[in-house]
């Protein structure tokens, strides 16, 4: 089955992050596809590299990063919501004029449509949040 | 883009200030409006609130996106399911909400409510009947 994710709150304040994360481990374990993972409101916040838990906790992002680059998962972070929040790709920090930028590696920043698209081209949409 | 049609239902269970979530949605709705799908909005629980007329967010800071609503009929959004025991649960009456309407198309452009009040069966109804039911 295509299983399409939603994370839409925020690493550490909440377990949803840490939830989707198991469950899309979970499913492609489970020889199930999960060709997107969609990052919205609070969630955005997972993409950020510059995020520095202490040592002997997970890191969220890293967990991320690495499911992507292990199943070619495309994380997607939307673009208003994270620029709310002060999540930048290079791109879009010259385009602010902002002086850094802070994406992590494996994610993207991209447009709602790709939510709406995700719903379309899936047999189920899961959503991890309140 | 693809070419079949899902139904799509965005479910606003939060009221419109205080947290994000019920604009984010309403974002949400108006991007995928250009997808061609059929699309419904539900309100249920403090999310009824976001449909009610004269708000004035001046003292708090935020925007007031209430008109937009409005706007919804524009993008070929015209149903908005709001179930009636969340309404009297908070003391309002489909009086208190805004005049949301839409230009039927297949009527000679007769202009009719958007908004459709639902018993909590009914509204579980709509809900099962989805294929993408995406909540806020």
């Amino acid at each position: 089955m295509k299983i399409g994710v939603v994370v839409s709150e925020g690493p550490y304040t909440h377990q949803a992050a840490d939830s989707a994360y198991h469950f899309v481990k979970a499913a492609l374990a489970a020889g199930h596809e999960v060709p997107r993972v969609f990052f919205y409101h609070d969630g955005v916040n997972v993409s950020t590299r510059l995020s520095v838990p202490p040592q002997d906790e997970r890191n969220i992002q890293v967990n991320w990063s690495a499911l992507a680059a292990e199943h070619g998962t495309d994380l997607v972070v939307c673009i208003a919501a994270a620029q709310r929040r002060g999540l930048l790709d290079e791109n879009e920090a010259k385009r602010q004029g902002k002086d850094s930028d802070n994406i992590a590696e494996g994610f993207r920043i991209s447009g709602l449509g790709q939510l709406i698209e995700m719903g379309i081209q899936t047999d189920r949409l899961v959503t991890f949040g309140d | 883009m693809s070419e079949e049609i899902k139904k799509f239902l965005y479910v606003n269970r939060k009221a419109p200030y205080g947290t994000i979530y019920a604009l984010e949605s309403l974002e949400v709705v108006l991007i995928g409006a250009a997808f061609d799908q059929d699309v419904s909005l539900a309100f249920l629980d403090d999310g009824v609130f976001q449909l009610t007329k004269g708000q004035d967010t001046g003292a708090i800071g935020v925007k007031n996106f209430s008109p937009t609503f409005r706007a919804l009929g524009d993008y070929e959004v015209t149903k908005l399911y709001v179930e009636a025991e969340s309404l009297a649960e908070r003391g309002l009456s489909a009086d208190d909400l805004q005049d949301i309407t839409y230009e039927d198309e297949d009527d000679d452009w007769a202009e009719k409510p958007s908004i459709r009040i639902v018993n909590r069966a009914e509204m579980a109804d709509i809900m099962a009947d989805q294929d993408v039911v995406l909540s806020f």
